[in-house]
């Protein structure tokens, strides 16, 4: 499995390219995103920042094929995707995963094993061979068996990540993985991500922490449902982009925690 | 033990190891879904639909109860998912008006009929009066459930786990709701026989609510609530001789006396052991 991820992008990006084009959605009647068109190839790690309600979560589910869009095309390695790419690895909020389902460390991660399986398919020796390595490359060989709700913040991550990585998965979509978790596993968490996209692999996160930003990723897209800076992290998080999208709070603590007086929806 | 070669006994045996098996399997999708009170609301529809069913052919069958309950809980539950399609009524809210409303008038149309003796065989369950049909019954009920559950686990599954990822990979997340909801009502309706409408929700919930206090592995849930059903229910037959009580009862205060040792003595998430940590 990494052999294929290796190869995947490292001598030819240019092949491996997501293009999102003019994507729009809406949720009854209401805006969530308009007119968002970026390209990023594998290999990069993309921050997508904005005030509250910028569509940061819509965008990610948009791309996982979580939620419809109502215009526009993403395309992924030449191909468009008309809903869902088993390439694709959405990797939920933490508010949003059910976390006393009864399910263990190593049952999440062969959830990851279904698409390949199909969903009547029987489980082959491939594919607990996956999960075995997915959960080894995480380091997790240990706590597989614990239930998700006795893992820390960043074991949790991790296992969602391990998932990803069974279902081997190209593009990983993180909505805000670095929140609650402390200085320690949010290191851990950075440079395994580094890690994954070093290996050929397209991580997209969203996050709020702009002082982190440019360290944490390679490009980053600025929005409030619309773009309004996509490019290396550090040139789109300007000050002057930060300002567009956040409004003129000069306070940059304010900012950092988003807080934005300006958040719109 | 000459009991045991009695046909009625031999009867109430099987039919006790069947009923209880499926429905302890199926437990395992009503905790994992978290929905024991909208079950609770079903079993009680299935009054009404009794009467129903009485009311509209005269008699009380096999059939007329059967067939008047499954309507009965049909229309209360869909009716309940039509309603909350709205967004403005919450699912549960709408449930418990239309299944009370729905339970008044089975109250109020049961002294009108005079087949009211044997309506109580239905509230309670009789498992010693089962018959060679209700057998078939229990043991047809049984095998769709188990098979259709374990055919389609991996998309049950993913969709109570996550349902927007569910239907995100192709998965029919409404058609695999409306399937989950059909067993359970199929579930209630083969547990008449045994421990009757009311208490038929406690071999629906019970098993597995015992097992997920034992272990974290989703398939022993299943396959554990199964094991765990069929144990109760047929002890509970076996104990009721003895000590003189209606088997349905019995099965059900067992069932329900598992789970409390289990929420007590659980190596892990036990009372005790929470205390000791």
């Amino acid at each position: 499995m990494s052999e294929e991820h290796h190869d995947c992008c490292a001598h030819h990006s240019q092949h491996h390219e997501l293009v999102i084009d003019s994507l729009r959605v809406t949720y009854r009647n209401t805006l969530a995103l308009d007119a968002v068109s970026f390209a990023t190839s594998c290999g990069n790690r993309v921050a997508l920042v904005g005030p509250n309600g910028a569509g940061k979560s819509t965008l990610l589910k948009a791309i996982a094929g979580l939620v419809p869009r109502s215009a526009g095309s993403i395309r992924w390695r030449g191909t468009a995707v008309k809903r869902w790419s088993s390439e694709f690895a959405y990797l939920p909020q933490r508010e949003e995963v059910d976390w006393s389902f009864p399910i263990t460390v190593r049952g999440l991660v062969e959830m990851g094993r279904y698409p390949q399986t199909g969903l009547w398919g029987r489980f082959r020796p491939q594919d607990a061979e996956a999960v075995d390595k997915a959960l080894a490359s995480l380091d997790l060989l240990e706590l597989q068996h614990r239930q998700i709700r006795e893992l820390s913040g960043g074991q949790q991550q991790r296992s969602f990540l391990a998932r990803a990585l069974a279902q081997e998965a190209h593009v990983l979509l993180l909505d805000e993985p670095f929140t609650g978790l402390d200085r320690n596993a949010s290191r851990q968490l950075g440079s395994l991500l580094e890690k994954l996209a070093h290996e050929g692999r397209l991580v997209i996160a969203s996050h709020h922490d702009l002082t982190t930003a440019p360290r944490l990723f390679d490009e980053a897209l600025l929005l409030k449902t619309h773009p309004i800076a996509f490019g290396p992290a550090a040139e789109a998080l300007s000050e002057a982009n930060l300002d567009r999208a956040f409004g003129q709070t000069s306070d940059q603590d304010d900012r950092a925690s988003t807080v934005a007086p300006t958040a719109t929806l | 033990m000459d009991l045991l070669s009695n046909p009625f006994y031999q009867r109430a045996l099987a039919a006790a190891l069947l009923i209880g098996f499926a429905n302890g399997f199926f437990s395992g999708f009503v905790v994992l879904r978290r929905n024991a009170l909208s079950v609770s609301a079903l079993s009680h529809t299935m009054l009404p639909g009794i009467a129903l069913g009485i009311l509209m052919t005269g008699v009380l069958t096999q059939a007329s109860a059967f067939l008047g309950a499954l309507f009965a809980a049909l229309m209360v539950g869909l009716g309940s998912v039509a309603v909350a399609r709205g967004n403005r009524i919450a699912q549960g809210t709408a449930l418990a008006v239309i299944y009370t409303t729905a339970f008044a008038a089975g109250v109020a149309l049961l002294p009108r009929l005079d087949t009211r003796q044997e309506l109580e065989h239905w509230l309670f369950g009789d498992i010693m009066a089962v018959a060679n049909p209700d057998l078939w019954v229990a043991f047809g009920i049984g095998s769709f459930t188990l098979l259709v559950a374990n055919l389609l686990m991996r998309p049950l599954l993913l969709t109570m786990f996550e349902p927007n990822v569910a239907a995100a990979q192709g998965v029919p997340v409404r058609a695999m709701q409306y399937l989950l909801f059909t067993l359970l009502v199929l579930s209630l309706v083969a547990s008449l026989q045994a421990v009757g409408c009311v208490l038929s929700v406690g071999m629906l919930v019970a098993p597995a609510a015992t097992i997920s206090l034992l272990t974290d592995r989703t398939n022993a849930l299943f396959w554990g609530g199964g094991a765990l059903g069929a144990a109760g229910a047929v002890a509970g037959v076996l104990l009721s001789v003895s000590l003189g009580l209606a088997p349905g009862p019995v099965i059900v205060m067992l069932l329900g006396l598992c789970f409390l040792a289990a929420w007590i003595f659980s190596p892990r998430y036990g009372v005790i052991a929470r205390r000791m940590r």
